[in-house]
């Protein structure tokens, strides 16, 4: 039970093993292990991140896609026109793609796709992406134009999500188990529970995989994975669930870490319509209470960058506003005092199952508890979550990450869970969706981050990394997530 | 006989049913709705409205059991609603891997067991029986998961005999599939053997007390020559019962075994069904876990009553 | 009970030699030491522990055991002694409610069985107590705690529940031999009801088993207690308990393995010390069992 004793195993055998690979040839194939399985395989269809994560790009793809940095590029739409209003937006398509079924691909399909996300009775996590078209005219075979209802300042970015991505007709029924797309890799099979497997396509019509076949293998205990990427079941694990692990494999000349940025704020969310919380004093002093830099270091041993407002630090116009909310117990009772509450106040503190919440919340709750704030922790299921404290409004505090790229916009909605109503806010966001000039788009952006700052809506923890593990040997991995993906179409071995 | 097994099979059929209505009602009542789970934060109301109508979610509480039901009937267990597959195709998958795991602990359990209390009892008092009694205490106390972790710990992480989990799928190979199911058959059979041991042990002694037995002594057998002739057998009939209840639990117990070593098994079925409110999974494999074990009581006490008739006679 | 003397000790126990016997008892006086220095720590830390739990110090997070903590420290840099001193307390009290649970309703429904023994209420008892058993009881557990809710209240619900059934059988089968006995079939000729005679003549012979089986329930309901706050469905943080200890050190078990180690070893001991215990016991009010037990 020695460390040493592990160390010296560890050394031992990476010796052995990598004697053993530098006879053997390059690979082409990869066992990417990851945590949640999808339960299907349509990503235009359900919410579940897992199904992007093994369809993105693999399987299927969208008029416009992510890079890696989160920028916007074409897709199967190799270029675009947008009128002069705003309100038009022309794509010509890609020639010579085809359906991994044989079938050729052209405007029919992208009218398909586009008509059944945004149809009565769609399915479709995200309809509001598809919510300002008015109509999808199939001009010819290679060209489509899109009209929408306004301007729509996010229109490329709405269409490069997973949710819009191009299906076929003639494939449409079979869609959940037997995905059908025009991607670099086909899909072969899936072992309900473990795995799934694509193989390269090779009438790819853009660059072809550099690997041959890809397994992606669904691990949800994170003791588990932290043994199959010791063990090398795996090589390479994306969002790897538990930081505390990481310095082991950094350690390991075997492996590689690669820390990235995500999209997911993650907040102590509060509930803002629920007394004593109503009142922006409250607010003010919970955030006061919270060590930011202890969560990250307790929650995710160290992994994480701190933020003081909902945006992306990564993002261009990120303003960092930690300041406001630095970590002073004495002045969040002050600030209790003045606000006149009656201490302690009990609070319904829901978390979810990822251990950021699920420990950030126990260490927050320590922290509440020395101001008089007294929190009932309450660890639900999603499901659960989604229900009651999402959908029900039914709680005090909760911790959340807000994986949605660019989401600022869910606080000009008085409704959504948290329930902040500032009308502020909200002229800000009306402004900023008419805005089309990007200097003065991105002054409203950061007058909005200050208004969420100012009002102390939620406390702001820190911004979700990407932690991905990796054979030192593979190269081409998304070390960012600008969206929920594992795009295995750049990824090959060195050796 | 046949009034006997004909009044045990109503009570079964009576179990059977209100065990499906306990079940039902108790998922009736679990918090969570499946299509709010399926679609995420962003789902707006009328896409809900639409999967809920797809998914049948709008109907009456009695409607859904009673298509339940009538499909239980017909062998059909229902539509997975995450999955979209049928629930039957699910459990086959997961039967591949929760009853070769349950066979391989109650054939280890059973392995280590006889000997064990076969020893001990000839040994009886003695330090070789003492010491075993002793290790038998501890494989009882032991929480299964634990140990399993511990194993982990040392044959995975330190020694990487094994991989710390997972589940190759049969076309791996016979024996990678048993490789992959040798520490979580371990950390289950563990307390089973114990148990199983001890009941062994005493078992012996009681029928090396009986008259028989006794008689066989006096006619100059020695101890361990009247336990191997005559007791052996006479003692294995608890021994049998035991194991019949140790394999249905095996089967419907492995749940958190198989956690820790992210098995694709049933329990782990109704574990990630229960998180994402495929109600339709729970229910029917909880059924059929139940419906399990009460065939194999009703099969334990049918065959007691053709060993011992006055059990017939009773009641 | 190596020594082959006891044997020849007569059957009834007067307290001397039960007494006696308990001394000489391994099992007991191993078992009961071991229950006692548990049942001790939970006593002790309603008054001290050597840390505070509540407060956090994540800068300590993950130390190995040394003189100032003697089981090491946890993720969160808390005393990991003091942590199962208080699990202690959660695990006692939601095994003893369960068993509680289990006997209040249990016993009586067994009463009540065995004197309409044969009756169509002795068989609804009875089929309804099989139905209990059939069911897997850590998955209605599970679903228990996930319908209402996980916490320690509905952790004890779901482990009295499966408690019951057990008590039912025990008590109507040791009533059913009593009711055969002599002094019982005087009561009933001099005109005491069923009820009367289950509770004055029946429930005080049939204590001696309760007892024994309770100890047993009582070592499986701190085993079922670890197993389902191990699965996070038990008492909620910050009450600590030691099957969320375990939970919490999976992720850690190579790099602080003392964090798994110490309450597993707490679990392990006291479900050993309840089993020995009830073993004992067992050897003394029931001498006829002394011979095929170790």
């Amino acid at each position: 039970m020695t460390y040493a004793f592990l160390a010296r195993a560890g050394a031992a055998s990476a010796l052995a093993l990598s004697a053993s690979l530098a006879l053997a040839a390059p690979r082409t194939d990869l066992t990417m292990g990851q945590q949640l399985e999808p339960p299907h395989l349509d990503p235009t269809s359900a919410a579940a991140g897992a199904i992007d994560a093994v369809t993105y790009a693999n399987i299927f793809e969208g008029l416009t896609r992510f890079a890696s940095d989160g920028s916007i590029i074409p897709g199967l739409a190799e270029s675009w026109e947008i009128s002069d209003d705003g309100l038009e937006y022309t794509f010509k398509l890609a020639e010579g793609v085809k359906f991994h079924d044989g079938t050729d691909f052209d405007a029919e399909d992208v009218k398909f796709s586009l008509d059944r996300a945004r149809a009565e009775d769609s399915a479709n996590a995200q309809k509001g992406l598809f919510e300002g078209i008015t109509e999808v005219t199939v001009v010819d075979p290679q060209t489509v134009k899109v009209t929408l209802a306004a301007p729509n300042g996010s229109f490329l970015f709405n269409m490069a999500w997973g949710d819009a991505v191009i299906v076929a007709p003639e494939s449409i029924e079979t869609i959940k188990t037997n995905p059908v797309g025009t991607g670099a890799f086909r899909f072969e099979n899936w072992v309900q529970g473990d795995s799934i497997t694509l193989v390269k396509n090779p009438e790819y019509w853009g660059e072809p995989a550099k690997l041959e076949k890809v397994t992606f293998k669904f691990i949800s205990d994170p003791t588990a994975a932290f043994a199959a990427v010791m063990a090398e079941d795996v090589q390479a694990f994306g969002a790897f669930p538990a930081p505390e692990n990481l310095p082991q494999f950094d350690a390991d000349p075997r492996f590689k870490v690669l820390v990235g940025s995500t999209e997911g704020e993650t907040i102590l969310a509060i509930n803002n319509k629920l007394p004593p919380f109503d009142n922006v004093k409250v607010r003010e002093a919970i955030a006061h209470a919270v060590n930011r830099q202890e969560v990250i270091d307790g929650a995710q041993f160290g992994y994480g960058t701190p933020i003081g407002t909902h945006f992306a630090p990564h993002h261009p116009d990120y303003v960092d506003l930690t300041g406001m909310s630095d970590h002073d117990p004495e002045k969040a009772k002050a600030l209790l005092e003045e606000a006149g509450v009656s201490l302690p106040i009990q609070v319904k503190m829901t978390l979810p199952p990822p251990s950021y919440a699920r420990r950030g919340g126990e260490i927050i709750a320590a922290a509440l508890r020395e101001i008089g704030i007294e929190p009932q922790i309450e660890n639900v299921e999603w499901a659960q979550w989604l229900e009651t404290t999402f959908r029900g409004k039914d709680f005090g505090l909760t911790i959340i990450s807000h994986t949605e790229p660019m989401d600022i916009g869910i606080y000009a909605n008085p409704d959504y869970y948290f329930q902040y109503d500032s009308a502020e806010f909200q002229g800000v966001m009306d402004q900023l969706n008419l805005e089309t000039d990007e200097a003065k788009r991105s002054e409203l952006l950061k007058q909005a981050q200050e208004i969420i700052a100012q009002d102390y809506v939620n406390a702001y923890l820190f911004q979700l990394p990407l932690l991905t593990v990796a054979n030192a040997k593979i190269e081409g991995l998304w070390e960012n997530a600008p969206t929920q993906a594992a795009d295995m179409t750049g990824v090959y071995w060195t050796e | 006989m046949l009034r006997y097994t004909l009044k045990r099979l109503v009570s079964l059929a009576v179990s059977l049913a209100v065990a499906s209505v306990v079940i039902f009602l108790a998922i009736e009542v679990l918090p969570g709705d499946p299509a709010a789970y399926m679609l995420g934060v962003n789902a707006q109301e009328d896409t809900l409205a639409a999967l809920r109508e797809q998914l049948g979610l709008n109907m009456s509480g009695w409607e859904r059991y009673s298509s339940w039901i009538l499909g239980l009937l017909q062998g059909d267990f229902g539509t997975s609603y995450t999955y979209r597959t049928p629930v039957a195709d699910m459990i086959a998958e997961r039967v591949k891997v929760s009853l070769p795991l349950a066979v391989y602990a109650l054939v280890l359990s059973t392995v280590i067991a006889f000997p064990a209390g076969i020893y001990a009892a000839s040994r009886r008092g003695r330090p070789g029986d003492v010491a075993i009694m002793g290790v038998t205490q501890l494989g009882v106390a032991i929480p299964n998961f634990w140990f399993a972790m511990l194993m982990v710990l040392v044959f995975s992480i330190n020694l990487r005999w094994f991989s710390a989990g997972g589940f190759p799928g049969w076309d791996a190979g016979v024996l990678a599939c048993l490789k992959a199911l040798t520490l979580p058959a371990i950390a289950l059979a563990l307390p089973q053997a114990s148990i199983l041991a001890r009941v062994m042990r005493s078992s012996l002694l009681d029928t090396l007390s009986e008259d028989f037995v006794r008689t066989a002594r006096a006619k100059g057998l020695t101890r361990a020559q009247a336990l191997r002739r005559h007791a052996l057998r006479n003692a294995l009939i608890p021994v049998l019962t035991i194991i019949g209840l140790q394999f249905s639990f095996l089967l419907a117990g492995a749940i958190i075994i198989e956690n820790v070593f992210f098995l694709p098994g049933l329990g782990r079925l109704i574990f990630q069904s229960i998180s994402s409110r495929d109600l339709v999974v729970v229910e029917s494999v909880v059924m059929l876990l139940v419906f399990a074990v009460v065939v194999v009581n009703f099969a334990v006490e049918i065959a007691y009553a053709l060993v011992d008739p006055r059990l017939r006679a009773g009641r | 009970m190596s020594d082959p003397r006891v044997d020849h000790i007569p059957p009834e126990a007067t307290p001397f030699r039960t007494w006696h016997l308990a001394f000489r008892s391994r099992n007991l006086v191993i078992g009961s030491v071991l229950t006692l220095v548990f049942v001790a720590a939970a006593l002790i830390s309603f008054v001290w522990t050597p840390y505070d739990i509540s407060k956090l110090a994540i800068s300590e997070k993950m130390q190995v055991p040394s003189w100032s903590h003697w089981m090491g420290t946890d993720h969160f840099g808390r005393d990991i002694l003091s942590m199962i001193m208080v699990g202690a307390r959660t695990s006692i009290a939601v095994a003893v409610v369960a068993v509680g649970i289990g006997m209040l309703f249990g016993v009586p429904l067994g009463l009540w069985a065995a004197a309409r023994r044969g009756s169509m209420l002795d068989e609804v008892i009875m089929r309804a107590n099989d139905l209990v058993f059939a069911f897997p009881s850590l998955l209605i557990a599970i679903m228990i705690t996930a319908t209402f809710g996980p916490s320690a209240v509905n952790a004890i619900i779901a482990i009295g529940i499966f408690n019951i059934p057990v008590f039912a059988r025990l008590t109507r089968s040791g009533a059913l031999s009593l009711w055969q006995r002599d002094f019982i079939l005087a009561a009933r000729v001099s005109g005491k009801s069923s009820a009367r005679i289950s509770f004055e003549h029946i429930l005080p012979n049939v204590t001696n088993l309760l007892i024994v089986q309770g100890t047993i329930q009582f070592s499986l309901g701190i085993l079922a207690e670890a197993g389902l706050s191990y699965v996070g469905l038990g008492a909620q943080p910050p009450v600590p308990s030691w099957g969320r200890m375990l939970a919490d050190s999976q992720t850690m078990i190579s790099i602080a393995p003392h964090m798994a180690i110490f309450p597993g070893l707490a679990i392990l001991l006291t479900v050993l010390g309840l089993n020995l215990m009830g073993d004992g016991l067992r050897d003394i009010f029931d001498p006829k069992l002394r011979r095929s037990r170790a």
